[in-house]
């Protein structure tokens, strides 16, 4: 009777999810900006107070937006990374501190290097929640046009910087 | 040297395991007496070694040798000793050999009570019970070995997570692991049969006192684990729907499926396909949340152990078992099927909607849990189900289940009258709506849904009430209430208290952040909780803000609580929260972070009506299940009156072929 | 003796108090108790986004206490629930919310559950309907447990 086999049907179904979900890391989130126009701000930029830096003055050449505060131990891992690339000068960088003082910043700056072409001073962390990051070190590959094209959550590898952030760079260039 | 031992005592536990796996089954086949006497010793050549190798991996936590891997990991010189044992259990490797050693004792036991059941069933029994000894000791020796050394040995060890440094945390796996393995016996027993085929009443009868027993393990296992949580992490939760949890819950419901569908078949002889499938899928559940806990694929608080290559050596062991269960179950089980001829209205019914209600919400907890894993692998993005989900669903569920429940024990077999019953359970509804009119009116901000609540956790215990009082007066004397039946309405007035305790927190309950500093005054449910002062305290190894904090009831001093921040030598700061904990409430504060410079503190209350009704629920739930398993019957061999009349037992040769 | 203290002392503090690495206790500065409550009741529907699987109610991450205040911000200027669950999700995905909206996506888990329960319920009806002559006669049974 082939109403029997019901239950040996139904485990065969969960035992495809099961398998599905193997090897998967569950924690990790897709951001719902990917392709999408990245959000509008209009900020200070950290060294000097009275200037200000917004998307539109970021638009006409790709970048890679780069969130890191003092507080942020994993940060101190990637930035000789990101020091080397900005010392070779294939591509921008932006800084993006989130949730810190210029102070502590400025310090923790001057002791690990200064990688970024120019920092957005984001010190309530509204800018951050927009693009919808979660902590630090996180990065977005911003293309000439404005969209978000990559994000990346964790310290950057040169692996993944030369596999995915390169190539998206030069693509989004126009 | 004696970690080695230890290994190769593994090692013989599994040849054992081996040969009580094969030998017996093929004798039972073969109908060779010698083989399938080769069972019973086996089993306890296994549990000897197995207990060794546990002995030793305790021996090695208690002189603290940290060239074991494992021990350096958790434990180390500072943990007191009483910690020491049960550190043996606090992380993957160690906890699956508590599991394996747990699964040999239950086979033991199995083998040295069962000598009345026939020999052949029971070889195939203990045979299967092998097979899945040799699933998990493969496991623990090929990727979860405990005894694995650390070159050169450390000096000291990482330390025991100090949240399982705690007398909850202590009794919890071993009940949790007493209930998820007890549910084999059961599945061994249906496997059996299918393999025999035949459903014999007597392994049936016999099947009842182990499955309840499990089934209240594991009772007490989740209810350890809820109180556990509720008073170790603070945040006033006792249940979050956790995947880990939900894990636990599975075999839960459907166990609870199984007493119910063993207690129809052993009494009725129907429902024979329903037990055997319901024994397979409690097990194979206790198998999945082994599988969730270890393999990584989940995110959980609970996680033991993230590791996909052991996900993939527990997932192909749960195809083998489960998969060749329900293989054998789909070609043998049609054969056992008997359309029961029961009324619309019959105990029968009921029990069968009991079963359906709580399959489906075990559907539910299942669905909802991998629920994220079906929609990303189907492309549909990453998704969270989470408490608003889980907490609705089951409420809808659940609800007509708890209606029912009086009206079980009160039905006849076969077939009976709506009215005769309902005549025995009026006084129950009137007093239970009495209850529920005093809540509306004594507590004016109770929603509608609680009332209903309250009602309905009221209607169960009366209901269960009338069912005791009738048996007294009806029945004859001597044969007025048996363990089965005190077990029974036990179990039910512990859901009437645990609905009664889950209802009235869920809707009173009051949590509040607030700012206070020395003589303010904060009203919670109407008691006043006044900060005095905040004093400095040291401790042996840490200084502390220790909060005075005084609770009044109108005036009445209720208790003086002291709530403290600490900040330890090493630099960890915790919150030593104070709980006065009560039969009807709990009354709870923790310390936050100071605030400004006047001595403000940022202050949590929290205000818990009824709370511990829900443990002492589960409490009374465990205990019918083993007052229950106690019923001396179950220990009796199946009496039929006339030996003349057809066999009580269901015979694949004599059942017409169903199409 | 000493030992003996610490001992004893440390079974007093384990019965009435319980240790928390870190609960996030924040106060804010609600108008009244509706508020709070509406506050509280949509913080545990939203998801913590860095943690094991903990709500925005329970988490002391720095992420969830962000998230809290940038909530309480939207609830003061005047947004809905459904608005402020929009912006979340507008920002981090569906994976925000812990209640999974009802869309053709998840059909399955809302109505699954019950489309099972109606079609077992129906089975059972229906099987119960036929009745067949040829069934297991109970009168084998010993008499006292004919009713029990």
């Amino acid at each position: 009777m082939l109403r029997a086999f019901v239950p040996l049907g139904i485990f065969a179904l969960i035992g495809g999810v099961l398998w599905s979900g193997i090897g998967k890391d569950p924690s990790l989130l897709p951001s719902p900006l990917i392709n999408q126009p990245a959000p509008e701000f209009s900020a200070t930029t950290l060294e000097d107070p009275e200037r200000v830096i917004s998307k539109t003055s970021l638009l006409g050449t790709a970048y890679l937006l780069n969130v890191f505060g003092s507080w942020c131990i994993t940060c101190r891992y990637e930035h000789p990374v990101l020091m080397d690339y900005a010392r070779k000068g294939e591509f921008k960088i932006v800084g993006l501190n989130w949730n810190d003082t210029r102070e502590d910043a400025k310090r923790w700056l001057a002791q690990f290097g200064n990688p970024y072409e120019q920092i957005i001073f984001d010190a309530d962390g509204r800018l951050g929640i927009d693009f919808g990051v979660t902590g630090a070190p996180e990065s977005f590959v911003i293309s000439a046009d404005g969209r978000v094209l990559y994000k990346y959550v964790g310290a950057l590898s040169p692996e993944e910087i030369e596999k995915r952030v390169k190539p998206l760079l030069a693509g989004g260039a126009q | 040297m004696m970690p080695e031992v230890a290994q190769i005592a593994l090692i013989l536990a599994l040849i054992l395991a081996v040969v009580q796996a094969t030998v017996p089954i093929l004798g039972a086949h073969l109908r060779d007496s010698a083989m399938m006497s080769l069972a019973r010793p086996a089993a306890y050549g296994q549990f000897f070694f197995l207990a060794i190798a546990y002995a030793i991996l305790t021996h090695g936590f208690l002189i603290q040798d940290f060239s074991i891997a494992y021990v350096a990991q958790n434990s180390n010189l500072a943990l007191p000793w009483h910690y020491r044992f049960s550190a043996v259990w606090g992380a993957h490797e160690g906890s699956l050999l508590l599991w394996v050693l747990i699964l040999s004792g239950w086979t033991v036991a199995l083998a040295a009570l069962s000598r009345s059941l026939p020999e052949n069933f029971m070889a195939r029994a203990l045979g299967v019970l092998g097979i899945v000894s040799i699933g998990f000791l493969l496991f623990t020796l090929l990727t979860s070995n405990p005894f694995e050394r650390h070159v050169p040995p450390l000096s000291d060890g990482n330390d025991l997570n100090p949240l399982l440094q705690d007398f909850g945390l202590i009794v919890h796996p071993p009940m949790l692991y007493m209930g998820y393995v007890g549910f084999a016996v059961a599945f061994a027993f249906a496997v059996a049969a299918l393999i025999e085929g035949r459903v014999d009443r007597q392994w049936v009868r016999w099947s009842r006192p182990w499955t309840n027993v499990a089934w209240a393990f594991l009772t007490i296992g989740i209810a350890l684990g809820s109180w556990w949580a509720y008073y170790e992490l603070g945040w006033g939760g006792w249940w979050f729907w956790d995947p880990v949890e939900n894990a636990s819950f599975l075999p839960w419901l459907v166990g609870a499926a199984l007493i119910h569908s063993q207690a129809v078949t052993e009494k009725r002889g129907t429902f024979a396909a329903w037990t055997l499938l319901l024994a397979i899928c409690a097990f194979s559940l206790s198998l999945l949340g082994t599988f969730l806990v270890r393999s990584g694929v989940l995110t959980s608080v609970h996680a033991f152990a993230s590791d996909p290559t052991r996900g993939i050596f527990i997932l192909v062991f749960l195809v083998i078992v489960t998969g060749g269960a329900l293989t054998l179950y789909a070609i043998r089980a049609p054969r056992l099927a008997s359309a029961p001829p029961v009324a619309l209205y019959s105990r029968e019914s009921l029990l069968l909607l009991n079963n359906i209600l709580l399959m489906t919400a075990a559907a539910m907890v299942l669905l909802g849990t991998l629920y994220p894993l079906v929609a990303e692998a189907l492309g549909w993005g990453k998704i969270s189900v989470g408490p608003p989900y889980f907490g609705l669903m089951f409420f809808v569920l659940m609800a007509p289940l708890v209606w029912l429940i009086p009206f079980g024990p009160l039905t006849r077999w076969k077939g009976d009258s709506v009215g005769r019953v309902w005549l025995g359970l009026r006084t129950a509804l009137a007093l239970a709506a009495v209850v529920a009119a005093i809540s509306w009116v004594t507590h004016q901000d109770l929603p509608l849904k609680a009332i209903g609540g309250i009602a309905a956790g009221a209607w169960v215990i009366f209901g269960t009430l009338s069912f005791l009082l009738q048996r007294i007066r009806k029945a004859a004397p001597g044969r007025r209430l048996t363990a089965e039946m005190i077990g029974m309405s036990l179990a039910h007035l512990g859901v009437g208290i645990f609905v009664l305790g889950v209802v009235v927190t869920e809707s009173l309950n009051i949590e509040r952040d607030v700012r206070m500093q020395p003589g303010d005054v904060v009203e919670v449910a109407g008691y006043q909780v006044a900060l005095i002062a905040v004093e400095h305290r040291e401790g042996p190894n840490f200084v502390a803000d220790e909060g005075i904090f005084e609770i009044r009831d109108d005036g009445v001093l209720k208790s003086i609580q002291h709530p403290q921040k600490r900040r330890y030598l090493r630099g960890q700061v915790m919150t030593e929260a104070a709980l006065d904990a009560g039969f009807f409430s709990d009354f709870y504060i923790a310390m936050g972070e100071p605030i400004g410079t006047e001595g403000a503190w940022a202050v949590r209350l929290y205000y818990k009506p009824m709370i511990r009704w829900v443990w002492l629920g589960a409490l009374m739930m465990m205990f019918g299940g083993f007052i229950s398993a106690a019923e001396r019957r179950l220990r009796q061999t199946v009496k039929t009156r006339d030996e003349s009349e057809q066999p009580v037992e269901t015979n694949l040769a004599d059942l017409p072929e169903r199409a | 003796m000493r030992w003996l203290n610490t001992w004893l002392l440390s079974i007093a503090l384990t019965v009435s108090f319980f240790s928390v690495p870190a609960i996030a206790i924040d106060p804010m500065p609600f108008t009244d108790r509706a508020e709070e409550v509406r506050f509280k009741d949509l913080l545990y529907e939203l998801r913590c986004l860095q943690c094991q699987n903990q709500s925005l109610a329970d988490s002391d991450a720095d992420v969830a206490r962000q998230l809290r205040e940038e909530v309480f911000r939207l609830m003061r200027e005047g947004h809905s629930n459904d608005e402020i669950k929009d912006f979340l999700i507008a920002r981090y995905g569906e994976f925000v919310l812990y209640r999974p909206r009802v869309e053709s996506s998840t059909w399955l888990l809302w109505f699954g559950p019950f489309v099972i329960l109606a079609g077992s319920a129906m089975a059972l009806v229906m099987a119960l309907r036929k009745r067949k002559r040829n069934e297991m006669r109970p009168a084998n049974l010993p008499p006292d447990e004919e009713d029990w």
